[in-house]
């Protein structure tokens, strides 16, 4: 499989570098599939994003772009298909069967190997979610082949081979890594890493159908439950249209509050840097950047926060990065497209009170009018 | 019961440096630390091996002076040690590191026990990609449960574990079948203070160093970096920014001026917002 495991993620020097020929037998692998990640009913947005990159790679590749669904009989495999078509797919494949129901990794491994080994797709792309991760490292065992986890970048390179890019060393790095001969060339990419493609109504094309050969008492593990998180849990940070956060340079625990307020008067999602769910003044889903939510939204306020390489490419996609950052100097600034140097202790609510003044009834009359 | 938990050594990120020249990585002087992800799989299997009676034995493949890291392992309470270091091991990627360690696995399986579990981290933080439990899991035929948050109960009678499991939107609660291979989630549990004890015994104990040949390893073609499927064709820096945050300036103003300044400034640069953020606020 994938990556920088290495001990020095070093361009490659001597054989290994090397393109050699294309074993024969992987010589009729073509096509770009992307895994549809069905969960209780609904398809995660990333499986999307990854139909739009997948679009660009089969586009160049010239070949067709498949999506994956694997779940249980019913509408919401109907739904998953026709979602698959509007975002892009040529071609969806399906096994449908009642084991397929809550994820497990092992009717899911043999269902997605079996699909590969029997039409032979020569990339195969994944979200990073704890399904597809868990899915993607045993498919790429089974089947013996690279799997490049997390990548920020996906291209074709002039040999047609996938070139994955990846942070490497806490994303002080970025590395370009390639599955030279071996197919299919897999790769996972995050949540909200690639930019939602645009929805096109789009009639149902074709479908391959698969019959997973497996029974229930072929599987070891057996769902006992499910827990929902709860709402607070839910909330959907990587996918907000606006997030405030707030940083060490608060200061405590309380002024946290000050970062929630402002994100409930614009009706934003709020979130934090790594040291404060460290110190447990937030929670651990709320953490942005590299091993917390990538996030991508319209606007990105961060109060408070120093900018370190782990927290950038956690945000680098926002369309507007606004910092306010006591010291002229943090490196936020050298990313960020606003700065105010000044303390965000007193400036978020004179910020809040200034977007509540703006956005009030009476100058939301004077918007329509 | 016999469990066997794999730990990597890594150099403390924090701490590292890129040489702003070549783009390498300036490794001198940064301290290596053993994967934090892995240390909450440690207390995990120390914890059921004191619940349920048994052995726990540390596995890591890296060069020699991982012996470290192991020597950490057994401070905390590790009844055992190995250190599987080769040359051969060079470059690998996770396919060949999991190749590796699965072998080195059955290794100890045959030489102390089967092991009726396997833990690893959730995943490293120099290689980052939560491949090599799945890889080895898979490699020995093993079930694998990721990214586990608890497991509240063990039958060993009947050979059966059960766990809480993160997944997307909740928790799964699972039963399944030992043996299996089980990574574990952050912040599921603290690392135990070692006890004198155990810090006497680690300092009086051997840690096995083992080469490709006493793991039972024949074929070097899958171990290090002939092994491995993916290859690192270039490393480079992020490109910066072509521009610097626009500041708006504080000087003599009251804030509340500056902050409607800096509303004026977002809305000139998004207008869109304006309207999206008078329908979602709460003013
Ligand atoms: C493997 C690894 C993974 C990591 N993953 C992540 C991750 O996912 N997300 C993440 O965020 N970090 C991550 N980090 C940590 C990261 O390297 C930084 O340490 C962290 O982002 C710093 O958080 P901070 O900006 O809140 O704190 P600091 O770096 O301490 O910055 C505080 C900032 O606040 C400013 N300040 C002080 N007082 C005030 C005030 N009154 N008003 C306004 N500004 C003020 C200071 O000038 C400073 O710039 C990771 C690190 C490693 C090694
Ligand atoms: N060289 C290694 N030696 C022992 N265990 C390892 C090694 N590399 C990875 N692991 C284990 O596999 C987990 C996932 O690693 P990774 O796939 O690199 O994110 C780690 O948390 C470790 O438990």
């Amino acid at each position: 499989m994938s990556t920088a495991n290495r001990e020095t993620p070093r361009p490659a020097a001597g054989r290994a570098g090397i393109k050699k020929e294309l074993p024969a037998h992987f010589k009729d692998y073509r096509h770009v599939w992307v895994f549809i990640e069905l969960e209780r009913g609904q398809v995660h947005p990333v499986s999307f994003e990854l139909l739009g990159e997948g679009r660009k790679l089969a586009d160049k590749l010239e070949v067709q772009l498949a999506g994956v669904v694997l779940g249980p009989p019913g509408e919401a495999v109907g739904n998953a298909v026709a979602e698959a078509f509007a975002y892009g797919a040529d071609l969806v494949y399906i096994a449908e069967a009642p084991l397929l129901a809550d994820y497990r990794n092992e009717p899911f491994t043999k269902a997605m190997t079996d699909l590969v080994d029997t039409h032979k797709p020569e990339i195969l792309l994944l979200g990073a979610t704890t399904l597809g991760r868990d899915l993607a490292g045993s498919v790429a065992t089974t089947l013996q082949t690279g799997l490049t986890a997390d990548c920020t970048e996906l291209d074709v390179d002039t040999d047609s081979s996938l070139a994955a890019t990846r942070p490497t060393f806490g994303g002080s790095l970025l590395c370009t890594i390639y599955t030279l001969n071996f197919r299919p060339q897999m790769a996972t990419v995050r949540p909200r890493v690639m930019p939602m493609p645009q929805r096109t109504d789009k009639p149902v094309g074709r479908v391959i159908r698969h019959k997973l050969s497996l029974a229930e008492d072929e599987i070891a593990t057996k769902v006992l439950g499910f827990l929902p998180d709860n709402q607070s849990a839910k909330a959907n940070l990587a996918y907000a249209d606006v997030v405030v956060a707030g940083g060490l340079g608060l200061g405590a625990a309380e002024n946290l509050q000050l970062v929630k307020n402002l994100a409930r008067a614009i009706g934003a999602e709020h979130g934090c840097s790594r040291p404060l769910v460290q110190k447990s003044w937030m929670p651990a889903d709320r953490q942005i950047g590299q091993t917390g939510k990538t996030i991508r939204p319209k606007l990105y306020i961060a109060a408070g926060i120093s900018g370190a390489v782990q927290h950038r490419v956690g945000v680098e996609g926002a369309d507007l990065i606004v910092a306010i950052n006591t010291d002229p100097n943090a490196p936020i600034f050298d990313f960020a497209h606003l700065g105010i140097v000044t303390d965000a202790i007193r400036f978020l609510p004179a910020l809040t009170e200034a977007f509540t003044r703006r956005l009030s009834p009476h100058s939301r009359d004077k918007l329509a009018s | 019961m016999h469990i066997v938990i794999c730990i990597k050594q890594v150099p403390d990120s924090a701490q590292i440096r890129v040489h702003p020249v070549t783009n390498t990585i300036m490794r001198q002087g940064v301290p290596t630390i053993i994967n934090p992800y892995d240390l909450f799989a440690l207390e995990e299997a120390l914890r059921l091996r004191d619940a349920y009676g048994g052995e726990v034995t540390v596995l890591t493949m890296g060069p020699p002076m991982a012996e470290d890291a192991l020597r950490k392992a057994l401070g905390y309470g590790a009844d055992r040690a190995v250190l599987l270091t080769d040359r051969y091991f060079a470059g690998s990627d996770t396919l060949a590191t999991s190749f590796a360690l699965s072998q080195a696995i059955a290794k100890v399986g045959e030489t102390f026990g089967t092991p009726d579990l396997v833990f690893t981290g959730k995943q490293t933080i120099d290689g980052d990609t939560a491949q090599v439990g799945p890889g080895i899991a898979k490699r020995l035929g093993l079930l694998q449960l990721t990214y586990v948050a608890k497991i509240p109960s063990i039958d060993l009678a009947a050979g059966e574990i059960k766990v809480e499991r993160r997944s997307e939107g909740g928790t799964q609660m699972l039963k399944s079948r030992l043996p299996c291979l089980i990574t574990m989630l952050e912040g599921t549990n603290e690392i135990r203070r070692g006890s004198i004890h155990d810090a006497l015994c680690a300092a009086r104990s051997q840690v096995l160093k083992w080469s490709a040949a006493d793991a039972g390893i024949e074929d070097l073609t899958k171990c290090g970096l002939r092994g491995s499927p993916t290859v690192v064709k270039r490393v480079f820096a992020p490109a910066a920014r072509a521009q610097k945050a626009a500041l708006i300036d504080t000087a003599e103003k009251a804030l509340r001026d500056v902050a409607d300044e800096l509303i004026t400034a977002i809305f000139t640069r998004q207008p869109a917002l304006e309207h999206e953020l008078a329908f979602n606020g709460g003013a």
